[in-house]
């Protein structure tokens, strides 16, 4: 049986959850004082998830821009966060770049696009 | 001298939404000036995700959020000028700005919305003995070299103060290669929100001592070193507990200042507590036909909050502009605050000038578990809020309605109180 500790993020209130379990199955979870800290806590040790968020160089930008923003189109599997970053940590993208262009796609091979998160001329 | 009915001072979070409420509310002569070379104020540089969740229901990151006001702005053709620094308004409205296109220029307004935001508490605010070396910065400082300039500040990184921006860069500089070894937080609490601790701090193993704070800084030329030392409950370091941190950033995250220079001068009354103006339910500051909305009134925690703020402030000024926002009516009664919010904002209301309904925001000063937030109208509780448990760290609200204040013609007092129970 193993046991993990987790800080509720479902409000201020941050309760400590104590989340037992027996391989990949939730044996029980203690400590939650709402069912929405039930909840975040079987999500966050069956399967946390992140959306990444970063900035990439930019090239040729019109109003001296250097970066440009950048998020993961959607959530990836939290232990995959490093991997993401390190695969664009090399990007120059030509401008101009709109909102919701895809930079880059399949990051770091996890099935989500990396996508701008802001206009750059 | 140039003419428009409506100046808005800052084209951040709160100057974009005031200037699209005053247009909406039938307002067409607007002008907003920004002294960046882009609109958006502090969101550019928050490249994070989290905004948006109350105005939009999604979740966007800064960037994202500020274009939806902008793409607001552009649609409606509201005048905008950037690179242009306010550099005084006086008490007749007459605002005096300079940017390299145009030269000094002054512009009388009938109203001036007040969206200067707000800047962070430096080291020289906190008297940290040491030498003054290179390598410290405050956490913005250091938000802004990486998301947007491109630079790493460091590599081996101590935190002073747990705020949220502090927090969202322990984060960044992790994933930008560098090694964040602690996070030291003077009080006994917090600063941040909770959803930043756990994703911020706990999911990269950077440890966050309570109770903590900066006693040495090391280095000549560039840090390279801090020592962290425990601290009493009277804040003063205690001798035996030092902990030393071969470093060569140190980041501040300490607080928020709102950037009233500009209100100082023109004779805007601040209140000492919440370092914005005092104002009244139209969100109106002592001088009329001037009012506040966003940082440089309060500093928030969310963004979304700032921007209904602000949609306030923009109605209000357009109201005020056109005339039909009176000036005073002898009525304006002081929200009271016995035991529990630190200060409330707005600071007075005349029932008269409510519309619907009157948010009122207030920050607690202490963290506070198992109480119910109370209103009282000339003593009657009319309104009773559980709350399992408040932080300073998150700002509060209580929604005053129509009804609440029709029940009380002749309202004298109204105070909010957090009590156990």
């Amino acid at each position: 049986m193993e046991t993990r500790n987790l800080t509720c993020i479902r409000c201020p209130l941050g309760c400590q959850i104590e989340v037992k379990m027996e391989g990949k199955e939730v044996v029980s979870v203690t400590g939650n004082t709402c069912r929405r800290g039930d909840i975040y806590a079987r999500k966050e040790v069956t399967n946390p998830t992140r959306i990444v968020t970063s900035s990439v160089r930019v090239s040729g930008s019109r109003t001296g821009a250097v970066m440009v923003s950048c998020k993961t189109a959607a959530d990836i599997p939290k232990a995959r966060v490093m991997d993401v970053v390190k695969d664009i940590k090399d990007l120059v993208i030509p401008c101009p770049v709109a909102i919701g262009d895809v930079l880059k796609q399949d990051v770091a091979g996890t099935g989500v696009d990396l996508v701008a998160t802001r206009n750059v001329e | 001298m140039e003419t428009y009915n409506v100046v808005i001072i800052g084209g951040g979070p709160a100057g974009l939404a005031a200037a699209v409420s005053a247009y909406d509310a039938g307002e067409h002569s607007i002008l907003v000036l920004e002294r960046d070379t882009q609109l958006g104020g502090i969101l550019n540089q928050c490249i994070h995700n989290g905004f948006g969740l109350h105005t939009f229901q999604e979740e966007l990151t800064g960037p994202e959020y500020a274009q939806r006001f902008i793409d607001r702005l552009i649609e409606r053709k509201i005048e905008y000028r950037l690179n242009t620094m306010v550099l005084d308004i006086t008490r007749e409205k007459v605002v005096t700005a300079c940017s390299r296109a145009d030269g000094v220029t002054r512009i009388q307004a009938k109203a001036i919305v007040l969206a200067m935001g707000c800047r962070e508490r430096s080291r020289g605010s906190l008297n940290i003995p040491g030498f003054r070396p290179a390598g410290v910065f405050s956490a913005g400082t250091a938000q802004r070299l990486v998301n947007m300039e491109g630079y790493l500040p460091g590599r081996r990184v101590v935190i002073l103060g747990s705020g949220d921006i502090g927090l969202i860069m322990a984060r960044r500089m992790t994933l930008e290669g560098a090694k964040v070894l602690v996070c030291a937080e003077i009080m006994p609490y917090s600063g941040g929100l909770k959803r930043n601790i756990v994703q911020c701090l706990d999911d990269f193993g950077i440890p966050l001592k309570l109770s903590h704070t900066v006693v040495d800084i090391e280095g000549k030329d560039r840090v390279t070193g801090v020592t962290i030392a425990r601290v009493d409950s009277h804040m003063k370091p205690i001798p035996g507990t030092e902990e030393h941190y071969d470093c060569d950033t140190l980041l501040l995250s300490v607080g928020l200042l709102p950037e009233n220079e500009l209100s100082r001068g023109m004779g805007v009354e601040l209140s000492p507590v919440h370092k914005g103006p005092v104002v009244n339910e139209s969100l109106m500051t002592n001088i009329p036909g001037v009012f506040a909305a966003g940082n440089v009134l309060h500093v928030h925690d969310l963004v979304d909050y700032v921007s209904e703020e602000a949609e306030t402030a923009g109605r209000q000024a357009a109201a005020y502009a056109a005339g039909s926002l009176t000036d005073e009516t002898g009525r304006e009664i002081p929200i009271e605050t016995g035991g529990g919010p630190r200060y409330t904002v707005p600071e007075t209301l005349d029932p008269a000038r409510i519309g619907d309904q009157l948010t009122i925001r207030f920050r607690v000063g202490s963290v506070m578990k198992d109480r119910r937030v109370n209103v009282y109208l000339d003593g009657d509780r009319v309104l009773s809020r559980p709350r399992r448990v408040m932080a300073p760290g998150e700002m509060e609200e209580v929604l005053l309605t129509r009804k609440m204040l029709d029940g009380h013609p002749d309202l004298k007092s109204i105070a909010i109180k957090v009590e156990e129970g």
